[in-house]
């Protein structure tokens, strides 16, 4: 433990850096240099202090660490604070902040803008894996997407003014039901502080967590997202450039499969086991449905969005299988999926940077002039399907498990995801990578260059580490996912007495 | 010991890391690009394409030093195991989820150390042998980090002492299989080809998975030894599977079995293998015809504490055994293409070992699978060798009469017909045969059908392998008279291994039967294979009738008359006999046509499937009603409030702060 705030510094120290940046006059060459550089050390330096976090972090110990507590408009908490659920999240947020500004290094327009953009949403993402407070948390999950519309919508592609639009929209929907949820928790529970809620088991009545569930599960499945609310993805990866697309698919998918371990299941766990067959459902439609629909994509990012989609099912349906084995899974995937996916559209940026575009028969035979991008693509590749050896396959395999445990009709219909995302991801390389190279166009390409490779190589390291060693990320959550299910048999118990009592005549 | 052990495993992931990051070109090319592939190559006057490789030797060399090394250990440790020991060593914690748990452990006993001794001598002798028959590729570290890589997954594969290890080795040999089948990837039909090995073999992980979630379901454990230890009390238990109420432990070997019938390439799931001769030479003699495919063999035998309490997963083990064994030999009658005759022998070769399996005689199986790997690798290196010759000529009938250019070849490849079709006391004659018997040995109706199913293979087997060296190698030459100016017997690197491998051929059989399945068989096998206090089969091999331990061999001569009929004295005939079967004929030439089949079920049905979901599902229905519904009807709604619009981004700001400020209203008025 440290006796500085250590939680804030690091939430914070991102929108500091931004505030530098604003600061910084001019836009010759040496200033735009000077702000690439702030934005940089920046990122870098809260990832360092993330480190400093991890070591002083106890897996070990039940509850929240490094909490902090002020008043705040005198009559709200600021309360922050870090258990095994929320960690690995901040980690991976500050550990791909770097490369994702090491990414945009050759942006121009309006570059000031960009910087501050990636910054405030840095701030804001870290922001919601640790509030504990339910207006801050809501402050910062929905904050966060005001930069993110603003990424997509300036800098994007396009058609980005209609990608920015659904997205909006979905969004909308969800936090508006979402803050009512809210209300009604205070209502219930008389404090908005998630510490304090948690610090027993749920007592919330069956039919109101019913309602309340609901109304989150809105917002959530959303941000995942599950299917049907999933399409407004696809077209906000493809129009958002590299970074925004590494951001989204690393960071921001993961709010809300955050949220169901950190509200949903918790808080209302009777609703959570009554609702289970349908986060059942929706998943595995996912995982069999955006397989498909991903095996026919002609652009290579949407492709990847789809396959997005398809593991983030393995993710609700693990969370939802309610075991150890189904929550450590999704935990382990959506950590995974955040290296994975964010590496694959780094690699899509890659060579879109080169040819400007993003269509799949563009490409063919890139493997000649390009050996290590078709090394590190494939090396990707092989995770995203999840085979052993890469980090891709623990989560899976966890998840799977513990859906088989739950009920072996989901399993079933969920490990064809297996199958399928061979089928699409081998398809998607082969035109891209393989084959003679035979276009024009392409035969003046250049194999990555020392930044994308420094970008891209720790993600790679990782990837491999973490397959061969998961120890090193499970522990880390081990007995925080132990806590949470024994808080959610308790509220299961709460709500049976409950309902055996008004059975009483 | 232990040391040593590691020391089989990880010296060929050694040498795949180095070869494969540093003797290859990619790390060498950051922010620049190779040399245009004009300047890799250039034609000769008949169109020829010349490879030069100028780049470090070192990782060839590297690769192949360590498996050399790799392998001598590999038979001090057989030896060591053979003497009694059986070892387990933990090398790490892998993944430890509540009661799941998997280590990185070597576990060896007789069982693994005969795999070792197969898998690490053919690579050795495989990498040797690429040494010269790749030498002008110009990507030939990668070739070898990816056979090292291969031989790495598959040690751990039979090292294995969990369930989920075995899934590593498992994918991980189909990574490498991947990666090789597709190792020419210019060629459009190699990258099919690769794709269609991993997808097909994915469906039989699909079955392996699924096979292991039932069996932690059911033991609490992916661990060997407490599976195996708790298995005979869950012999009566069901699980709830899908919609119904099944044995478990059936249930699990099936499951199981569906994984090993795709990597051994079974019936159903066997397409994959014969297009994987996309790949190079080298390659299919030791992935797809040695090692990889017959890792199902070693999965059933592993798991034989199992199998033994699961009496239909083991009729069905016989009967897709059987049935495999038959199939592929009926459409080896009609193949021309010499690869793809010597790889559907090795799918009815395969289908041989699951016979044996299926009626419980575990080591009988193994002892096949051993000898085999010697003859079937010995094959297909001749059949390199050949085709190294002829310019890379895979078409048997542009060939003819290469037996007075390549003498050497052809008393390789004759040493592998006789040692496949079980000519008497070479290796194949004691395990085919063996396995002949023990089917007819188990005294059951399904056992008696597979074992006329085999008998008649065996006819067809010796028909084929005969055809081949006729074709090939006698008649008149019917090739090119250019390509015979260039005919030349292959150097003397690639040319050891065969004779390596033609001993192994000829004695492994002799030498190794009453270990494997003779008298010393109890005390060879010791703990590795189990079988129930029933379960007779190798005594009861002994005492078939003589007419059973004749059929195999009046077989054999039967399928090699008939070749010699039909392709040395009346030429003719076949193609009459082609004409007048015309239907059949076709229906063998074109593999019973399981392409076409499956093409139209699945392949193009996923395509159909995934286009309508996306243009139909998500574009009309989903975002229809849902955001461009609404935009609709904002837009229509706009028209009328027009001077309203501010932008999607001052609307969300606007509703946001609405929200908190009525959240700290609420606050205030509630607190």
């Amino acid at each position: 433990m440290t006796d500085w705030p250590i939680l804030s510094v690091i939430t914070f120290l991102p929108l500091i850096g931004a505030l530098f940046i604003l600061v910084i006059r001019g836009d010759d060459e040496i200033v735009r240099r000077n702000m690439r550089y702030t934005a940089l050390f920046t990122t870098l330096f809260t990832f360092a202090l993330s480190l400093v976090l991890l070591a002083g972090f106890d897996p070990n110990a039940p509850g929240f660490q490094f909490e902090e507590r002020y008043p705040w408009f005198g009559l709200m908490t600021y309360h922050v604070g870090v258990d095994g659920l929320g960690l690995p999240f901040v980690l991976l947020t500050t550990f791909l902040m770097p490369g994702v500004i090491l990414a945009s290094w050759h942006v121009e327009k309006r570059l000031k803008e960009y910087l501050i953009a990636f910054l405030v949403l840095e701030t804001l993402m870290i922001g919601v894996f640790v509030a504990l407070d339910l207006v801050l948390f809501y402050l910062f999950f929905e904050g966060g997407l005001i930069p993110m519309f603003l990424i997509i919508g300036i800098w994007g592609g396009p058609r980005r003014i209609y990608a920015t639009f659904k997205f909006f929209l979905y969004t909308l929907v969800g936090s508006v039901l979402m803050l009512l949820a809210m209300i009604a928790i205070y209502w219930q529970t008389g404090t908005t502080d998630i510490a304090t809620i948690l610090s027993q088991p749920s007592t919330i009545p069956v039919d109101v967590q019913k309602w309340l569930w609901l109304a989150f599960f809105a917002s959530f499945a959303v941000k995942m997202p599950m299917w049907p609310v999933h399409t407004w993805l696809p077209d906000a990866h493809v129009e958002a450039p590299t970074a925004g697309s590494v951001v989204l698919a690393a960071i921001l998918l993961k709010m809300g499969g955050y949220g169901f371990l950190r509200f949903s299941l918790p808080m209302f766990p009777a609703a959570s086991e009554f609702f289970a067959p349908l986060v059942f459902t929706l998943s595995v439609i996912a995982i069999v449905y955006t397989s498909l629909v991903a095996m026919v994509q002609e652009d290579i990012k949407k492709l990847i969005a789809y396959s997005s989609v398809a593991h983030m099912g393995f993710v609700t349906m693990g969370i939802f299988a309610l075991n150890k084995q189904g929550v450590d899974g999704a935990m382990f995937v959506m950590i995974s999926h955040g290296l994975v996916s964010g590496a694959l559209f780094l690699i899509v940026g890659v060579i879109y940077d080169r040819m400007h575009t993003r269509e799949i028969a563009a490409y063919g035979g890139l493997v000649h002039r390009m050996p290590l991008y078709a090394f590190v693509f494939m090396l990707f590749t092989m995770a995203n399907v999840g085979l052993p050896g890469t980090s891709g396959f623990i989560g899976e395999f966890l998840a799977l498990t513990g859906a088989f445990l739950a009920n072996t009709w989901v399993a079933f219909f969920a490990t064809t995801g297996v199958i399928l995302s061979a089928a699409y991801a081998l398809y998607l390389y082969r035109r891209v990578v393989f084959g003679p190279l035979e276009k024009e166009e392409l035969k003046k390409l250049t194999d990555m260059t020392w930044r994308e490779a420094a970008v891209l190589l720790p993600l790679a390291v990782l990837t491999i580490w973490f397959g061969v060693q998961p120890g090193v990320v499970t522990s880390l959550y081990d007995s925080a996912v132990n806590g949470l299910l024994a808080h959610v048999q308790a509220g299961l118990e709460v709500a049976a007495g409950a309902v055996k009592q008004a059975a009483l005549p | 010991m232990e040391t040593l052990l590691k020391a089989i495993v990880f010296l060929p992931l050694l040498g795949a890391v180095a070869a494969g990051l540093f003797g290859t070109a990619v790390f060498r090319y950051i922010g620049g690009a190779p040399p245009q592939p004009a300047h890799d190559a250039h034609a000769d006057e008949d169109g020829h394409q010349h490879f030069h490789y100028e780049g470090p030797r070192w990782p060839m060399m590297l690769t192949t030093g360590l498996l050399l090394l790799a392998a001598a250990l590999s038979w001090v440790a057989f030896f060591d195991v053979v003497g009694g020991n059986t070892y387990k060593v933990v090398i790490a914690e892998w993944v430890r989820s509540g009661e799941l748990v998997a280590q990185w452990a070597l576990r060896v006993d007789t069982l693994t150390a005969v795999m070792l001794v197969v898998v690490t001598t053919v690579s050795a002798l495989v990498h040797v042998y690429s040494l010269g028959y790749m030498s002008h590729d110009p990507h030939q570290p990668r070739f070898f980090s990816y056979l090292s890589l291969f031989t790495f997954a598959m040690l751990m594969l039979v090292t294995s002492d969990n369930l989920l290890q075995m899934f590593f080795g498992w994918e991980g040999v189909g990574l490498a299989s991947y990666l090789l089948i597709g190792f020419w990837y210019d060629r459009a039909s190699a990258n099919a080809a690769a794709i269609k090995a991993f997808v097909v073999n994915r469906v039989g992980d699909f079955g392996f998975a699924l096979g292991i979630f039932a069996a932690f379901a059911l033991f609490g454990s992916i661990e060997f030894d407490p599976i195996f230890a708790a298995a005979p009390e869950m012999a009566d238990r069901t699980m709830r599977f899908l919609s119904w109420e099944v044995p478990a432990l059936e249930l699990i070997a099936l499951l199981l079995f569906m994984g090993a019938m795709g990597k051994s390439a079974q019936f159903l799931l066997h397409t994959w293998l014969p297009d994987a001769m996309e790949g190079p030479t080298p390659v299919s003699a030791l992935i797809h015809a040695a090692t990889m495919v017959t890792a199902g063999v070693f999965l059933v035998a592993r798991m034989s504490p199992i199998y033994e309490l699961t009496p239909f997963a083991q009729q069905a083990v016989l009967v897709i055994g059987a049935i495999t064994a038959f199939f592929a030999a009926t459409v080896g009658l009609v193949q021309n293409d010499i690869k793809r005759i010597i790889a559907y022998s090795t799918c009815s070769q395969l289908g041989y070992m699951f016979a044996a399996l299926g009626v419980g005689a575990y080591g009988v199986g193994m002892f096949h699978l051993f000898t085999h790997a010697f003859f079937k690798a010995l094959l297909f290196l001749g059949a390199g060798s050949v085709i190294h010759a002829m310019s890379d000529e895979q078409d048997i009938w542009r060939m003819g009469g290469l037996y007075q250019y390549l003498k050497r070849t052809w008393a390789m490849m004759l040493i592998g017909t006789l040692a496949l079709t079980g000519f008497p006391f070479t290796a194949g004659y004691y395990s085919k045969d063996a396995i002949i018997e023990a089917t007819f040995a188990a005294h059951t109706p399904l056992g008696e059908a597979a074992f006329w199913l085999l008998v008649i293979a065996a006819a067809m087997t010796s028909f084929y392998s005969w055809r081949l060296m006729f074709v090939v190698f006698h008649g008149k030459p019917r090739a090119s008279r250019e390509t015979l100016a260039r005919v030349h017997e292959s150097p003397a690197v690639m040319m050891v291994p065969l004779y390596v491998l033609a001993a192994g051929a000829l004695f492994a059989g002799f030498l190794f039967k009453d270990w494997f399945i003779g008298q010393a068989e109890a005390e060879f096998w010791g703990q590795a294979l189990y079988r129930a206090a029933h379960n007779e089969i190798v005594q009861a091999m002994h005492h078939v009738p003589a007419w059973v331990k004749w059929a195999p061999f009046v077989m054999m001569v039967a399928g090699v008359s008939v070749a010699f009929v039909f392709y040395l004295v009346k030429t003719d005939l076949p193609a009459k006999l082609a004409n007048a079967l015309r239907p059949l004929y076709l229906f063998l030439l074109n593999k019973w046509y399981f392409d076409e089949i499956y093409d139209f079920l699945f392949v193009r049905p996923a395509f159909a499937i995934g286009r309508l979901l996306w243009k139909g599902g998500d574009q009309k229905i989903i975002d229809g009603l849902g955001p461009d519904g609404v935009s609709a009807l904002a837009a229509a709604v706009g028209r009328v409030a027009s001077r309203l619009q501010t932008g999607y981004l001052y609307h969300y700001a606007f509703a946001m702060l609405l929200g908190i400020a009525g959240l700290v209203t609420w606050l205030m008025v509630g607190g």
